[in-house]
């Protein structure tokens, strides 16, 4: 149990800067995903906490004591890999047990706890196997368990279902999660699966090319990310982006077909002429007639989701896509209307991408009268 | 989706449990008749190579001195085994030089699998500016077989501490000692004639370090860092994961070792003169029939060839017994 606080870590590989100077606390007893795509840095950043990187510069502490210089085994981690890395000639009894072996238990209490924790993941009639004799769930299991009879202060996840076909990695996700529950360690744990970050996480870091972009709870990166990378990388199908133009005078935004979005003048005053870009989520917009709502487009093709159907179409020369339950049949290259939820509605500085707040509920109230 | 219910956990796991896959016959040698016969024909060929010689060994072993120096040469299997095999054991003495033989065979297999085991992982676990250098040095010695550096290795084996020795010289340590405390140094610890001697300067080994090397290379990463994360140092990561892992490896290694230890001979004929510590190989050298031993009497080759068939028998014990983990060992596909 303790709390992490990572304080301006850099890591480079001879030349190259592969973190850039992260500062994040995760607090204790906390379920924290890093999220983002392959090769942004979440394993260096993960592998920095448990002593298997060295931390070029900055500071990480656990329980309040800085573990810079601290090897693996005094960190108090334990940690699942990808590929489990199991000790292939050691059973699975070995393999749970054998943290506690080297801790120099004795053998009966050893025996003893590897029982208790094979049986609470569902185990105890494989102890006597060797993980090549065992199905992939059944090795993520062995990993997980080995893991847990050290009773550490922090779990350290490197994407550890990735191996696994989709129905059983939701299924260990569950597992994951109740037994987070029973135990309350501090987690840390490392995807590039948006999905089962948004679902397994109290909070959410998410990592963009060795820096993080955002943190916070999935609801709040989902609602109000901060950057339009984040924008971009949450939610599926993914947000759409519009190119605009903020224009003070008619209070709003003005897209390239002279089509206007408004948007509340508190939030449009002073940014006049300001190039931005709108972001909608296709799960928050609705098909209208041609020539009604907000923006107009040309229908290319449907794509069936079974609850909803999502409807690609071209706005500007954008690909622009809408999901809603309320289907009907378009002809490509027919004209659009799309309806906008404004209150769902997303501004980002095209030239920073941070998100540019506006209060929805003004924009909303000057909305009303007019429609 | 399809059917998502969720059953228990364990009866929904649609992976299965990795099977080693059955052997299948090799698909590029077509099975032409004509082929086969050919192949076999060469395989024929070379067994009777192999065991010719060997059955002339056996033959002559078994036959009466007269008989065995026959002309023209008797190619027959007579009754005179058991009694060559007794006077060949006997008059030689070799049952002290298979002690000495076995002593050394298996300090040099145990002296170089340890080795051979700790240099590989120097070479291969440790992340320090030497190990390449480290590596190159030890590859550069395949080339510099016992045989190339002899006279050197005589002297070291004859006063292992004369570099030093020379060096302190040099340096004029010496003659400081001598000087200023009266002190004389004259390091020596001599190897000739004795088990340290007849060991020692063959346990290094290339070939070994190479072998454990390769191995070694093939251990995933995450099981390093897995056995860092449960606390294994260094040595308790070599003691509990490596050298179980590396089993087959090891028996290869002791096969082709034994072996060659047990085969030993242009060094223990340099360095031992007291017959106590004489081994096998170059007693058996001194069975073969020449004007110096037999006198001019009538060579005894039905002994030498007795004799030759005792000193066979251990190697070749210890390549049968050996020869399930030694194939697996050099294939090392077993993980
Ligand atoms: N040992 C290493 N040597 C050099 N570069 C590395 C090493 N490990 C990782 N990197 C680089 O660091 C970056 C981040 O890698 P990593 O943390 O593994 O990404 P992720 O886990 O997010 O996919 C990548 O660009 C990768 O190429
Ligand atoms: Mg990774």
């Amino acid at each position: 149990m303790a709390d992490i606080a990572i304080r301006a870590v850099r890591k480079s590989y001879g030349k190259d800067e592969v973190i850039h100077g992260v500062n994040l606390d995760i607090h204790n007893g906390e379920f924290v995903v890093i999220l983002g795509p392959s090769g942004c840095g979440k394993s260096t950043l993960l592998r920095m906490i448990a002593g298997l990187e060295d931390i070029t510069d900055g500071e990480i502490a656990i329980a309040d004591t800085v573990v810079n210089d601290l090897e693996p085994r005094e960190r108090g981690c334990a940690m699942v890999f990808q590929n489990y890395a199991l000790y292939p000639h050691m059973t699975v009894a070995g393999n749970i047990g054998y943290a506690l072996k080297v801790a120099g238990m004795p053998r009966a209490e050893r025996d003893e706890k590897v029982r208790a924790v094979a049986k609470s993941v569902g185990l105890e009639e494989f102890l006597d196997r060797k993980p090549g004799q065992l199905s992939g769930g059944q090795r993520q299991r062995v990993a997980m368990a080995r893991a847990i009879i050290r009773e550490p202060k922090v779990f350290l996840f490197d994407e550890p279902l990735s191996n696994l076909d989709a129905k059983l990695r939701v299924q260990m996700r569950h597992e994951i999660r109740r037994i987070h529950n029973r135990i309350k360690a501090t987690s840390v744990f490392v995807t590039h699966d948006q999905h089962e970050g948004m679902t397994l996480a109290d909070r959410m870091v998410i990592m963009n090319k060795g820096t993080i972009d955002q943190v916070g709870t999935p609801e709040e990166v989902y609602n109000r990310p901060a950057t339009l990378y984040v924008a971009g990388f949450i939610g599926s199908p993914a947000m759409n982006f519009l190119p605009g133009e903020i224009s003070a005078e008619r209070s709003a935004v003005t897209l390239g077909d002279g089509s206007a979005i408004a948007i509340p003048p508190s939030a449009a005053q002073g940014m006049d002429g300001k190039l931005v870009t709108l972001g909608l989520r296709p799960e928050d917009l609705h098909l209208a007639a041609a020539g009604s709502g907000s923006l107009h487009g040309q229908f290319e093709f449907y794509e069936e989701t079974g609850s909803a159907g999502l409807y690609h179409l071209m706005i500007e020369d954008v690909p622009f896509s809408v999901l809603t339950k309320d289907k009907q049949r378009l002809e490509p290259g027919q004209e659009i209307g799309v309806a906008i939820d404004l209150q769902k509605l997303h501004v980002f500085d095209a030239d920073s991408g941070q998100r540019i707040d506006i209060d929805h509920h003004a924009a909303a109230a000057q909305m009303e009268p007019a429609e | 989706m399809t059917d998502a219910t969720l059953t228990t956990p364990l009866a929904a796991d649609t992976t299965q449990p990795t099977r080693r896959k059955p052997r299948r016959t090799p698909g590029m040698v077509e099975n032409t008749p004509w082929l086969n016969i050919a192949t076999h024909a060469i395989l024929i060929m070379g067994l009777l190579f192999l065991l010719g010689p060997m059955y002339l060994v056996f033959a002559a072993s078994t036959q009466t001195v007269q008989e065995v120096n026959a002309i023209p040469p008797n190619l027959g299997i007579s009754d005179q085994f058991w009694v060559n095999m007794h006077e060949a054991w006997f008059t030689r003495d070799f049952q002290t030089k298979f002690i000495n033989s076995f002593i050394v065979a298996m300090g040099v297999v145990v002296g170089k699998i340890v080795i051979a085991c700790i240099t590989a992982f120097g070479i291969v676990f440790f992340d320090h500016r030497l190990r390449m250098p480290i590596f190159w040095c030890v590859f550069i010695t395949l080339m510099l077989p016992l045989e190339v550096r002899i006279v050197p290795t005589y002297a070291v084996a004859a006063n292992a501490l004369s570099p030093f020795q020379t060096l302190l010289n040099w340096t004029g340590i010496t003659w400081l000692l001598d000087t200023i405390a009266s002190v004389e140094v004259n390091l020596e610890w001599n190897m000739l004639n004795s088990y340290t001697g007849l060991i020692l300067p063959l346990i290094a080994t290339a070939t070994g370090t190479f072998l454990y090397r390769q191995f070694f290379l093939t251990i995933p990463d995450e099981l390093v860092e897995a056995a860092k994360m449960d606390g294994a140092g260094p040595l308790r990561f070599l003691k509990d994961i490596l050298v179980p892992l590396s089993a087959t490896n090891m028996a290869a290694l002791a096969t082709i070792m034994f072996v060659s230890g047990w085969n030993q001979f242009l060094w223990p004929l340099l360095i031992i003169t007291d017959p106590s510590y004489e081994v096998v190989a170059v007693e058996l050298r001194s069975l073969v029939p020449n004007v110096n031993t037999t006198g001019g009497g009538i060579p005894k080759w039905n002994v030498a060839m007795a004799a030759s068939l005792l000193v066979m028998v251990p190697p070749i014990l210890v390549v049968v017994a050996m020869q399930r983990w030694f194939v697996r060992g050099l294939i090392s596909t077993d993980k």
